[in-house]
């Protein structure tokens, strides 16, 4: 079966910026988003995703138009994400172009949005975005807002009714993991990918081509995201498909870009 | 003028912004009327069969796009688009394609998640002037559940998901691809500007 696993890159935006955050906390500019997207199509990409952490109400006109904009010059899959909280907003970002919409934290409180959502432009249009992290008991535990509020209910659980409710892709973060580097947290992505039958996009603790080998190896997850460490060329999408293909697991040569 | 047809469904202005990106107008053409002016009509879709064959003959663009075909004027079918030209899908049982071509629309089987998401290398299996631009063993974006069963000799290109896939349809005055041109990088573009030359 030659269906590749997919690296892609995660650009926090701030209106059209890509700042850099660490555990959710930090921020730092990095460029304009635009132009690092363009970067990333050329360099290998197979999707991209851009999270507004844009905490103003602007957001919805910012995104949108970013959205469009974004649409104009990548011909790669993208999906936006962060504070999506209405049908409404989803469907006008769609619209403008970009193929999938994530929802997080408004899933949590109205699972019905991820219904409406999927149900008006289709599962594969439909992203259930869910920040784990790991509870005393060994289990993980769901949490929103930024990674700020616990909610009490099982990551794996949430994910099954997710895609119950009709995600049609599971974006899992592990808070725990996130900037810190030390590798994705294999045991939650097994865990979840193994409790759904949707692809499973993995993030959180990347930090080298050689943790994108062993999720694939070791997980049964579609798809590696990353944020900073590619932003800042710390390690190239060119260099984890690399190592990936030298390993065997299938990957979209980079270099079939548009402007490689 | 290249119409892609606004029946509702799709991802069209990415459609329309990749042809643009390859020096072609298309325009969003949302009266069935208008397409009777076109030289080209591209036919988008995504989600489900019934649902798109449903909002395709709602919004009355069956008899014109027959129409269109009866004088040969070029016709790409795009994911559901595509499903669109055979005569029905397993998916919807009570809402039948187009019948442009003949042959059916099956789930695929025996393969360990769906839908099937994300880049799968495409075999040519046959030529068209339109798929110019397209080397066997480029890799295009695929977003799908369900594939075509062609009965005629139409099938152009594969896929290998779990086994064999149709990923290219197409006779004189048609091509289909269940893959995502507008999304699937430089193999895709080129792919839309063959098609957009071939309009003349």
């Amino acid at each position: 079966m030659t269906l590749a696993k997919r690296v892609i890159p995660c650009l926090d935006v701030r209106g059209d910026q890509v700042v850099k955050s660490v555990r959710f906390v930090d921020t730092k500019d990095v460029g304009d988003a635009v132009a690092l997207a363009e970067r990333y199509d050329a360099g290998g990409a197979d999707e991209l995703l851009f999270l507004d952490i844009n905490a103003s109400h602007e957001r919805r006109r910012t995104m949108v138009a970013f959205a469009s904009r974004v649409a104009d010059r990548i011909f790669i899959p993208f999906t936006v994400g962060g504070g999506i909280d209405s049908a409404e907003l989803a469907a006008e970002i769609l619209r403008v172009g970009a193929d999938k919409v994530a929802v997080n934290s408004a899933a949590v409180r109205d699972p019905g949005l991820i219904s409406e959502i999927s149900g008006r432009f289709g599962a594969q249009a439909t992203v259930l975005s869910i920040d784990a992290q790991r509870h005393t008991d060994g289990s993980w535990e769901v949490v929103i807002d930024g990674g700020r509020i616990p909610t009490g209910r099982d990551a794996v659980a949430w994910s099954r009714e997710g895609v119950a409710c009709g995600a049609g892709e599971i974006l899992l973060n592990s808070i725990d993991r996130d900037g810190t580097k030390l590798g994705f947290d294999l045991e939650l992505v097994r865990a979840v990918a193994d409790a759904v039958g949707v692809p499973v996009i993995a993030s959180g603790g990347a930090s080298s081509a050689a943790d994108f080998v062993t999720l694939f190896r070791e997980t049964a997850a579609d798809a590696g995201l990353a944020a900073s460490i590619f932003h800042y060329d710390e390690l190239t999408i060119a260099d984890v498909k690399r190592a990936l293909a030298a390993t065997g697991i299938p990957v979209r040569p980079p270099g079939s870009g548009v402007r490689a | 003028m290249i119409a892609i047809v606004d029946y509702g469904v799709g991802n069209l202005s990415s459609v329309r912004k990749a042809f643009a990106a390859v020096g072609a107008r298309a325009e969003l053409v949302a009266d069935p009327e208008a397409l009777s002016a076109a030289r080209a009509i591209v036919l988008p879709g995504v989600g489900h069969f019934g649902h798109c064959a449903r909002e395709f003959q709602r919004s009355g663009f069956g008899p014109s796009l027959l129409a269109a075909r009866e004088r040969n004027v070029p016709i790409l079918g795009i994911c559901v688009g595509m499903q669109l030209f055979f005569e029905r899908s397993e998916e919807a049982e009570d809402e039948p394609g187009l019948g442009l071509l003949r042959g059916t629309v099956a789930k695929m089987r025996g393969v360990p998640r769906l839908p099937q998401i994300g880049w799968n290398r495409v075999r040519l299996r046959g030529s068209h002037p339109w798929l110019g631009g397209m080397a066997d063993g480029d890799f295009a974006y695929f977003v799908h559940s369900y594939a075509a069963e062609p009965e005629d000799g139409v099938v152009l290109g594969t896929t290998d998901y779990g086994t064999e896939r149709v990923a290219i349809v197409g006779d004189e005055g048609l091509l289909g691809v269940q893959f995502h041109p507008e999304k699937s990088s430089a193999p895709g573009l080129r792919l839309l500007a063959a098609f957009a030359t071939a309009a003349g």
